[in-house]
């Protein structure tokens, strides 16, 4: 016979899921925040060096046209109030009102896309015009990429809500999502400084 | 009650199960599937971590041919061996291949197969993510090398400076297959290190706190924070690079607003810290095997700890001195100067504190110490032509000559390579269960010090006497010649000790003494499990009570008298999650089960970056089977999870 183990407790009781910093996803998750928000820094300070090489900025083009930009800008900070209420109510485990979210914020990315796809017609720059061109048209595709990764992972997260998978750690899949969004509009911010406010700065 | 009616409905670790069932439901539950189908879609850390061990190992001795076929071609004056164009693409295969593909992947090797079980826990945190980790470097790595042996291998350095790289100066392929090889390792990189600073911060045995860490586990913590903040700057660097060739972007072309030097600061904020993400885990790799065989605790785990915050933090600030020749504003360069000066600090602390654990034990000179102690003595050579090269007169001087060869080449090989060997021979019985030969380990040590010593020594007066890099060839009579003869010796040497140590592994595997759990009396916990671990790493998850938790064990117990919780299930994938600061229990979270879609996904992602070289519209099309990858990994399991067992 083997020796017996010396055991001093029993976790039996923990639970299986938690929301935020209890939970591996969470972390994981503010891991990836870190290392886009690491990438969009660098892509600004990338904007910043190349701003000093020639003698006008944007050289001799308009900049952005403020429209679609700005509208995106209200857009995504309106989208902050249905998101936390999502993350709210996932909180709570209440499944009709995390459908109604996880849809609300469905169709709220999307709409993003839409207006996304017209801000690159309103850059009045293309990326092969001159190196003002090409880090404008990289700052907003990364932000772009951004919105269709939490747009997909959006769209998967609201099937799954309707199917049999429902159980206690969808929900936090949910939080964790919320999570992500809050960080993508809170990046366009700057963002959207820098595009749209900068240029008629200088 | 009776033993027979109990098992039926306790599914759960815990005194009511015997050792020998618990043990068999813990190995279905955590086992990877047989034959192939379950090779292409395990999640096993250890399997996983073996795998990057041997592919990084392989391309340490591609990339070591390749410096001995430069070797070769300097052996003398005028020699015809190589032509110019190929020794360019050498060199460049060497640098690119020994950064990339060997140096950061055979440090993460490590943290994946070490780390869960130095921490004690079952798994890697994302197992899914790790497996898809790898698949993704390997074809990385294979890229670049079919790209090489079909003569469009990269020919401008590894790290690729602009003009030069860009789509004026270097038409071709060439580096649009380097740019995209960052890409797939930076991948991988990142990806293992969040999966390592989740697996610290969450799933630490109760009662790791923070100063209960192992040393090696706060050195690949920090290193993966590194990896979080350089390895962008590459990604965004090298992206750029392929658009400026590929799409007409023009980030480095001064004739359109660009400016060339922008690539050399987004590389270095980037290639610097690098050389700290391959030092640190290293310094994991000493500290770890000094305790052992000094046979006592560290001596200053306090300071080593911050050593290594400091190194962490001043790595990132160094990133200018490598443009000290393009001629950065005078206070700058005093500033960093001295930043690049202080470094030596934190590296000063930890030799001390190595030295003295070193000195107050009562040493047993196995094949670990060895390497351990040539690691100390080597790298405070190249510590001492860093600090010479960190002044900026002497920097401008000898620029671009072999003196910096050789510099760099003591810290890589001396800061790296030989804690490396180190650390084989140390966990080969872990990892294996059998241990390798201390005879052939010595013949092993000694071939490697002297080969390396011969061959890179000389490099320094080469370069005093002015014998530029990356030079494919050299004229008669500059006296330039004994030097390299007696540097290509070494390198041969270097390469008999490296095919010793290949011989001793072959041979160990199959005739190998048996290891047992702790062949040399180690005090982690890695140790207080058998070798090779289970799949399941540990019967139970143990208690933690110090530093060296199979040292500080109540008298006399053996590594099974380990306090250790139960309540964790047996018939599924189950983590102990415990809380970040003082790792009390918290939660029981699941596991994912082997899965194939990881390598679906990172196929995608081959075909996506590949394509992405012939036509920007792979980007676009490359995005739908990645989709439908990425779905498949992520959706759950159905039938879902059964639910709670019964709690007896
Ligand atoms: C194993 C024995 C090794 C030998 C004999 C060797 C030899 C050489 C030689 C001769 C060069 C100079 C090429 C030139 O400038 O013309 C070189 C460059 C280089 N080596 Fe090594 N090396 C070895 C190991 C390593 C290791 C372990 C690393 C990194 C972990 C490394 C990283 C590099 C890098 C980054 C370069 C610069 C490539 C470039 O100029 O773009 N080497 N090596
Ligand atoms: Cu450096």
């Amino acid at each position: 016979m083997e020796k017996a183990p010396h055991f001093v407790t029993d976790l039996a009781h923990l639970p299986t899921s938690a929301h935020g910093p209890r939970s591996a996803t969470w972390w994981g998750t503010l891991g990836f925040i870190l290392i886009e928000g690491t990438g969009f820094a660098l892509a600004a300070a990338a904007y910043f060096y190349l701003m000093g090489q020639p003698e006008t900025w944007p050289p001799g083009q308009a900049p952005p046209d403020w429209l679609w930009g700005t509208a995106q800008l209200i857009l995504m900070l309106a989208s902050l109030l249905p998101n936390l209420w999502t993350d709210r109510v996932a909180h709570q485990e209440d499944l009709r009102k995390v459908r109604v979210g996880l849809v609300v914020m469905s169709a709220v990315g999307l709409l993003t896309l839409v207006v996304r796809a017209f801000e690159f017609g309103a850059l009045n720059c293309r990326w092969d015009d001159n190196a003002y061109g090409s880090i404008v048209w990289v700052l907003l595709g990364l932000h772009a990429t951004h919105l269709v990764t939490d747009i997909g992972d959006t769209l998967v997260l609201t099937a799954l809500m309707f199917t049999r998978h429902v159980e206690p750690r969808r929900y936090t899949d949910v939080t964790d999502n919320c999570v992500y969004w809050n960080f993508v509009v809170l990046a366009w911010v700057p963002l959207w400084g820098l595009l749209y406010v900068v240029p008629r700065l200088v | 009650m009776t033993a027979g009616t109990d098992t039926a409905v306790v599914r759960r670790d815990g005194p009511g199960l015997g050792e020998a069932e618990t043990n068999a439901r813990l190995a279905r539950s955590w086992a990877t599937p047989p034959g192939l189908w379950g090779w292409l879609s395990t999640v096993d850390h250890k399997q996983v971590g073996r795998r990057y061990v041997v592919t990084a190992f392989t391309f340490f001795v591609l990339a070591g041919l390749l410096a001995l076929a430069m070797r070769m071609q300097l052996a003398g004056p005028e020699r015809t061996l190589l032509s110019p164009d190929r020794y360019n693409q050498i060199f460049t295969m060497h640098g690119t291949t020994m950064m990339f593909l060997f140096a950061v992947p055979m440090m993460e090797a490590f943290a994946i197969y070490l780390v869960p079980l130095m921490v004690g826990t079952r798994a890697i945190a994302f197992p899914r993510l790790n497996a898809f980790s790898y698949w993704v470097y390997l074809a990385g790595g294979i890229m670049l090398w079919v790209a090489f042996i079909l003569n469009v291998g990269p020919d401008v350095g590894w790290f690729s400076y602009v003009p030069l790289a860009g789509p004026q100066y270097s038409p071709g392929k060439r580096v649009d297959f380097w740019a995209q090889m960052v890409t797939f390792t930076e991948v991988a990189a990142l990806a293992v290190a969040v999966e390592i600073i989740v697996t610290v911060f969450k799933q630490r045995a109760p009662g790791m706190s923070l100063n209960r860490i192992p040393l090696f586990v706060w050195g690949q913590l920090v290193t993966s924070f590194m990896v979080v903040f350089a390895m962008p700057a590459v990604m965004v660097s090298s992206s750029m690079l392929i658009m400026d060739r590929l799409i007409g972007t023009h980030f480095f072309n001064p004739a359109e607003g660009g400016d060339a030097l922008l690539w050399q600061h987004l590389f270095w904020f980037f290639g610097h810290p690098e050389v700290y993400i391959i030092f640190l885990p290293a310094t994991g790799f000493v500290s770890s095997i000094l305790p052992t065989f000094a046979r006592r605790p560290i001596f200053g785990y306090t300071a080593l700890v911050l050593a290594l915050f400091a190194t962490g933090f001043l790595g990132f600030g160094l990133w200018v001195h490598h443009m000290f020749a393009t001629g950065l504003p005078h206070l700058g360069n005093s500033f960093y100067t001295a930043a690049s000066m202080a470094i030596a600090i934190p590296s000063g602390i930890q030799i001390f504190c190595w030295i003295a654990t070193l000195w107050d034990g009562r040493p047993r000179f196995a094949t670990p110490l060895l390497f351990v102690i040539g690691f100390i003595v080597v790298f405070v050579l190249g510590g001492l032509s860093g600090i010479m090269l960190a002044s900026v007169p002497l920097d401008s001087q000898v620029h671009d000559t072999y003196f910096v060869v050789a510099h760099f080449h003591y810290v890589l090989i001396g800061g790296a390579v030989f804690p490396l060997f180190g650390a084989f021979y140390y966990w080969f019985p872990k990892f294996t269960g059998r241990m390798l030969s201390e005879r052939v380990g010595a013949w092993n040590f000694g071939l490697f010090f002297v080969g390396f010593n011969l061959a890179f020594f000389p490099m320094h007066i080469l370069g005093l006497i002015g014998m530029p890099r990356r030079v494919y060839s050299y004229p008669a009579g500059v006296g330039w010649d004994e030097l390299n003869l007696l540097a290509t010796a070494g390198a041969v040497i270097l390469a008999a000790g490296v095919a010793t140590f290949v011989g001793n592994v072959w041979h160990s595997l199959k005739h190998g003494v048996s290891a047992g759990d702790n062949p040399w009396g180690a005090g982690t916990l890695e140790w207080a499990t058998s070798s090779p671990p289970p799949s399941y790493n540990f019967t139970h998850i143990p208690v933690v009570t110090g530093q060296e938790p199979l040292w500080t064990l109540p008298q006399g117990l053996p590594a099974q008298g380990l306090p250790v919780v139960g309540g964790l299930r047996v018939d599924q994938r189950e983590l102990l999650l415990t809380t970040v600061v003082d790792a009390d229990p918290d939660l029981r979270e699941p596991s994912p089960e082997p899965s194939i879609w990881p390598l679906l996904s990172a196929l995608a992602v081959t075909a996506l970056f590949i394509g992405s070289i012939f036509t920007p519209w792979a980007v676009v099309w490359g995005a739908i089977p990645l989709a439908v990858g990425l779905i498949g990994w992520f959706w759950p399991k159905s039938p879902p999870d059964t639910p709670e067992p019964v709690i007896d």
